[in-house]
């Protein structure tokens, strides 16, 4: 079973990304913000990791950066959840070593079409 | 897949209300010109995480409006805007606009978008009618899609790199298999020799030729991630029509005349996949409408005063943990109880039995401990009301709270918050002074209102203070004489003249104003606290300023107890209030007027109250020598309780009266004793107003021989 590592601060929408990714059949870790996150990422390994950018504490960007520096997670797809005003994040993303984005808000349908890019 | 998003609304409700709490308090915090970026940072993540999940979760009405806020609060947060004084008022005035809208969604109705439109319009007046325009050049789906299919050569030649931005290409070629027919090429004559292989690198490139009816932004789309990490060529190089009047596409008839079987596929696919292409967006809304109308059928009753509390995950270990500890001695309690009964068994029951006992408080206190909730949750509603309240009254307040994090029972708290509400309004209009009479005094321009909390015993005690005029006591006196409440003969002390504001019809306030005086005076101040078991006083100083102080039990879920009999009933009284208990010596007891005992205690004297007496009890103690006395203590006054005995102390836990009987006076509550009988809670107040001693609108007891010798009996 491929394992995702699911940030983002707010609990509904973790809740929601989760649920999604179990349904579809993926062993879901949630974390509230980049810095736990990074330490989970650092325990286990991850298949792949969706972030939120905007997070207290550690933002999307610098956990995508941090993970990327990583040797475990040299390869590893790292998305972004973004929204539309957001999308000069995207470059900064980039840089960091995000491997895509997603654009929020997305529905369940939306988000496992996208993420059936990088991780099947 | 279908996936019913109602499942985490609740959840998101309570997460957005969470949010706007904090925008508000973030947004009070903002001074325009002197903002840190981390305020508005945390500001924009709230409003930037409500409208994520709104939107989400299908609530276009508020991340629609939430949109234009984002939009602003990113501008300033990026430096592009400063922040203004009109901005943080706007702002303010949206956290109230959305929690309306959040609130109406929450209670499934629908949400009234007046409000939220004006407001908008407003933003959208600051945004420069930008985001008027972002909106109608939102990305629309493409309805230009022709009825089509077109073969596009796609080159596809990754940098190195491309493995290392966790892009897996071979994900990419099956999705663009699905767009319709694909062929592929892959060409490795980049593969470096054996010695400067790098295996984390991607050497190859692929050639593709794609028949499909979809957009060549469909393509794109697949590459949207790796543009920048690869040379990707797509370029139209034929196709097939399936109206044969249109001719304006470029055709390369040779490449076209070269397919000829994926025309046929096409042609098949074509009309499928747009077919499923835009009903499925319909399906999605009506769904997602469709699970509304059901919740909204299931819930019809949904009861928007059932809270959650979010409790630290410390304190559910803990609880855990003691589960665990009770289990344990449960086991070996069970233990024992299967062995023979022997004198060393017996002395391992007790000592499981005092284990128990021990496991069973701490579990309680740590139950108890889960109800608490720092007062904060109370205090943060405050700076929003002094600020707006202080603008409105002109006058220059600055809020300090101190002892946030003072601990409190969730229910004592929130009703707690109106009499402080109302004790707060009262300081601000009444007590504080405008800017100029305070530059007159000698006073700072800028008057300060402090609410502090803490820890006494088993009380919390809350202040509300001002540093304003105080009360003006020679008003109160007079007012209180207009209003019959004292004759012109009493002479009063200050403190017993402050008391009096709060009698029920007192107002001093000269004209009834918007802020407070709306006719809830402060004896409902009073009489809600006490409801609580609590106490509301008074202390001031004319030109110094007036304190405030609630005193309030920390739950009201558990009580430690004093047990005592009275013929053949057990009572508890509430051992906060006990002072002492003692034999009573008949030669100090004088009888006063109306055959009331009194008991001279020290340089005191104390009312005797009969308990059988009182609740009709027949066969109890009547010689005052040989019964006991409890003294006890409520509202200043003292009181003693004739008891035939006192037995154990314990914890009890209340149960209402009301809610399983009906209201019963002097009586607070009841409690299951350890033998299953039932027992009633002694409300000390309400037992000294059942008695008689208190004369009606006054705050003496009918005893009060103070400096005066009563007669010996």
């Amino acid at each position: 079973m491929k394992k995702i590592l699911a940030v983002d601060d707010s609990a509904s929408m973790r809740q929601m990304v989760g649920f999604t990714l179990k349904k579809a059949g993926f062993d879901v870790t949630e974390a509230k913000d980049g810095s736990e996150a990074l330490n989970l990422a650092k325990q286990q390994g991850f298949d792949a990791v969706i972030s939120d950018v905007n997070m207290p504490v550690m933002d999307g960007i610098t956990l995508i950066r941090e993970l990327r520096s990583l040797p475990n997670y040299k390869f590893t797809p790292l998305l972004m959840l973004t929204t539309e005003s957001g999308l000069d994040k995207k470059s900064e993303g980039k840089a960091a070593g995000a491997t895509g984005w997603i654009v929020k808000p997305f529905n369940p349908d939306q988000l496992l079409a996208v993420l059936k890019k990088v991780i099947r | 897949m279908s996936i019913d998003l109602s499942q985490f609304f609740d959840v998101f409700f309570e997460e957005s209300f969470e949010g706007l709490d904090a925008m508000e308090a973030e947004l009070l915090n903002l001074e325009p010109g002197k903002e840190d970026s981390e305020t508005i940072n945390t500001i924009f993540r709230a409003a930037h995480s409500i409208k994520g999940g709104s939107g989400t979760f299908g609530f276009v009405s508020v991340s629609d409006f939430t949109h234009v806020l984002e939009t602003l609060l990113d501008q300033i947060r990026d430096g592009q805007r400063t922040l203004t004084a009109e901005h943080v008022n706007l702002l303010l005035k949206s956290v109230d606009c959305v929690r309306g809208l959040l609130g109406a969604l929450q209670a499934e109705e629908e949400p009234d978008l007046s409000e939220s439109n004006e407001l908008k319009a407003r933003f959208e007046a600051i945004l420069g009618g930008e985001s008027a325009e972002e909106a109608e050049g939102e990305p629309q789906e493409d309805t230009t899609q022709a009825l089509q299919s077109t073969t596009y050569q796609i080159d596809f030649k990754p940098e190195p790199h491309l493995f290392k931005t966790g892009n897996e290409p071979l994900y990419m070629f099956s999705e663009l298999a699905e767009l319709g027919q694909l062929e592929v090429t892959a060409f490795h004559d980049g593969i470096p020799d054996f010695l400067e292989f790098d295996p984390e690198d991607c050497f190859l490139h692929w050639r593709f030729f794609l028949t499909t009816s979809k957009p060549e932004q469909a393509i794109s789309e697949i590459f949207e991630w790796v543009e920048d990490d690869a040379d990707i060529k797509i370029e139209a190089c034929g196709g097939l029509f399936e109206d044969d009047t249109n001719t304006t596409e470029e055709i390369n008839t040779s490449e076209a005349a070269d397919l000829p079987d994926s025309s046929a596929v096409a042609e098949v696919s074509a009309p499928e996949i747009k077919a499923e292409a835009s009903p499925k967006a319909d399906e999605n809304i009506a769904a997602v409408q469709k699970k509304v109308e059901s919740a909204k059928n299931t819930k019809k009753s949904a009861d928007s005063t059932a809270t959650s509390i979010r409790v630290g995950i410390d304190k559910v270990d803990s609880l855990i943990n003691m589960v665990g500890e009770l289990v344990i001695t449960q086991a070996m309690l069970s233990q024992i109880g299967d062995q023979e009964i022997t004198e060393s068994s017996i002395a391992a029951l007790q000592e499981g039995l005092t284990q128990l006992a021990h496991n069973t408080r701490d579990l309680q206190e740590n139950v108890m401990r889960i109800r608490m909730l720092p007062i904060s949750f109370v205090f943060s509603r405050f700076p929003r009301l002094v600020r707006d309240t202080s603008q409105k009254l002109n006058k220059q307040v600055e809020l300090k709270l101190v002892g946030e994090q003072t601990e409190l029972d969730k229910t004592v708290m929130e009703k707690l918050s109106d009499p402080m509400v109302h004790l707060v309004r009262n300081s601000l209009d009444h007590g504080l002074e405008t800017p100029e009479e305070r530059i007159a005094n000698g006073k700072d321009p800028v008057g300060t209102v402090t609410l502090n909390a803490f820890h006494q015993g088993g009380n919390i005690v809350i202040e509300i203070m001002d540093d304003g005029k105080g009360l003006d006591t020679e008003k109160i006196r007079s007012k209180a004489i207009t209003n019959g409440l004292i004759s012109e003969s009493d002479d009063l002390s200050v403190e017993e003249v402050n008391e009096l504001i709060f009698m029920p019809g007192f107002s001093t306030a000269d004209s009834v104003s918007d802020i407070s005086g709306r006719g809830v005076g402060m004896d409902v101040v009073r009489r809600n606290i006490q409801a609580l078991n609590g106490s509301v006083e008074v202390t001031s100083k004319q030109g110094v300023g007036s304190t405030f102080t609630i005193r309030l039990p920390l739950t009201l879920a558990i009580l430690d107890g004093q047990l005592v009999q009275v013929a053949t009933h057990t009572y508890i009284i509430p051992l906060i209030s006990i002072v002492e208990s003692l034999q009573i010596d008949i030669s100090k007891v004088s009888k006063v007027g109306k055959g009331l005992e009194v008991l001279r205690l020290r340089d005191e004297y104390i009312p005797i109250l009969r308990l059988y007496d009182i609740f009709s009890h027949q066969g109890a103690r009547e010689e005052l020598d040989k019964t006991l006395l409890v003294v006890v203590e409520s509202d200043n006054y003292k009181i003693g309780l004739l008891v035939d005995d006192l037995l154990a102390q314990q914890q009890v836990v209340i149960k209402s009266l009301e809610a399983n009987y009906q209201k019963v006076d002097g009586i607070s509550g009841a409690t299951i004793l350890g033998d299953g009988t039932v027992s009633l809670i002694i409300d000390i107040s309400g037992l000294i107003k059942l008695s008689g001693l208190r004369r009606p609108g006054s705050t003496e007891l009918l005893v009060d021989l103070k400096g005066e010798e009563a007669e010996p009996v």
